[in-house]
């Protein structure tokens, strides 16, 4: 018989410290403010926690009049991308611990889109150029009743990474073209053509190269790789653009 | 990080559906103009710092350059052939690349059309001037120093 005495202390996961976060966030109600204005909140966040638990944070325990979209919170809806320290961001997929956070965090609306209260843009402008690109299939032969219309492996991945696209808008509003001429298409609407352009069920990509070939169009886009670095789907923008462009030129998909 | 760029700048101007313009002209000068600065661009690396090592660094170097050295130059077909392709193809590219630039920040049609004459007419000027001189140039203007004038001039 053993007679070991066990050391009964209970294991207590090390505890995790919370920091003071400062937030620096640009404001704007149009119905009292002329200019838009930087107001700065202190915040007491885990590393762990992202930018939208700062944001709803703020909302909740101090100031409830700050607005902002979000719907999922996990980076799937797209309504929450912002400019966070400078670079365009979904908010809820922006942890602190990525973040510098010896310093304030700077979050303001997108650019390149009317504004219209705080975080949130007016996001018609992006969409009519989304629209404008016909985003649908459109093919002219209805499959066999119960049947799919077939397409391989690697008919499939040649447009696989444009499908995970989820409108947020946060490349397009990173393009410094876009900036200056709201006119462009910009980067999403193209994204969103090759998604079709590409598909091998798809009949109608000339009319989507032919809308996109264009004074407005892709031959507008400078290889800025803004759009690349700012989406958060890791979608390869500038160099989908550049298959377009491509495109275009082979006179086909 | 406080520049403020808000709406969009130039004129959204409405005409098709989703406010786009529904005129499409024959030939797509977009397109011809994004290749242009491409094609042009190679020849332009061969020629430009061919000319550059040519001018500057072969031989005495920079301090070789003066009258006779370039008046010498515009004698010989081949750099007269170098010269005017250059000129051509640079300032095209140039006038074009600036053109990018006016439809970018030019806010309204009246900017827009006054830049872009503007870059019309110092394009033609220039390539008109340029071309001039390749193909009239005197080397041996009458009652020149000789030390100033290519050697050559001596014999004629
Ligand atoms: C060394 C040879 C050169 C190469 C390889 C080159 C290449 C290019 C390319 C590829 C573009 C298009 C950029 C884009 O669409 O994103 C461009 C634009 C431009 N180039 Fe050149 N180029 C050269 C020389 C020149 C010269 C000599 C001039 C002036 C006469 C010039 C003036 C411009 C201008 C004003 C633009 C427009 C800038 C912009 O779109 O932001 N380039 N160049
Ligand atoms: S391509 Fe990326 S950044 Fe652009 S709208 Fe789609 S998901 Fe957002
Ligand atoms: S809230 Fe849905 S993507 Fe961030």
């Amino acid at each position: 018989m053993s007679t070991t005495t066990i050391d009964n202390k209970p294991v207590v996961p090390e505890e995790i410290k919370s920091f003071t976060v400062t937030l620096i966030i640009r404001r704007f109600n149009p119905e009292v403010d002329d200019e838009p204005h930087w107001q700065d909140f202190d915040v007491q966040l885990y590393p762990t926690d992202r930018v939208l638990d700062a944001l709803h944070k703020i909302k909740w325990e101090q100031d409830g009049s700050l607005t902002f979209r979000r719907s999922c919170a996990h980076g799937i809806c797209g309504s929450d991308a912002m400019r966070i320290n400078g670079r365009n961001r979904l908010a809820c997929k922006t942890l602190m611990k990525d973040l510098d956070v010896t310093k304030p965090i700077y979050v303001e609306a997108i650019k390149g889109l009317p504004l219209e209260k705080d975080l949130i843009v007016d996001m018609e402008p992006f969409f009519d150029s989304f629209r404008a690109v016909q985003p649908f299939l459109m093919n002219s032969v209805t499959p066999v009743k119960g049947k799919e219309r077939i397409q391989t492996v690697a008919q499939r991945a040649r447009f696989d990474d444009t499908t995970k696209c989820i409108l947020c808008a946060a490349c397009t509003s990173s393009c410094p073209v876009f900036w200056t001429d709201g006119q462009y298409f910009g980067p999403a609407a193209i994204v969103n053509a090759h998604r079709f352009i590409f598909d091998s069920r798809d009949e109608n990509a000339a009319v989507r190269l032919d809308i996109l070939n264009d004074k407005e169009g892709v031959w507008r886009c400078r290889t800025t790789f803004n759009c690349t670095d700012a989406c958060p789907r890791g979608i390869q923008v500038t160099q989908a653009i550049a298959e377009v462009k491509q495109a275009i030129m082979r006179g086909k998909a | 990080m406080t520049s403020t760029i808000e709406a969009p700048r130039s004129p959204r101007t409405p005409k098709g559906p989703y406010g786009r313009s529904t005129k499409k002209s024959g030939v797509n000068w977009e397109k011809w103009g994004w290749i242009y600065m491409r094609v042009s661009g190679v020849v332009l690396v061969v020629l430009i710092f061919g000319h550059l090592f040519v001018n500057l660094m072969i031989g005495e170097g920079v301090s070789a350059l003066n009258f006779a050295f370039v008046a010498g130059k515009l004698t010989n077909p081949f750099w007269m052939v170098w010269d005017i392709i250059m000129l051509w193809l640079a300032l095209i590219h140039g006038g074009n690349g600036m053109r990018t630039l006016v439809n970018d920040y030019a806010t309204s049609r009246i900017s827009r059309g006054i830049l872009k004459v503007a870059i019309l007419v110092s394009v033609v000027a220039l390539i008109v001037l340029g071309t001039l001189v390749v193909f009239t140039f005197d080397p041996c203007p009458a009652g020149a120093p000789a030390d100033l004038v290519a050697s050559f001039c001596k014999s004629l």
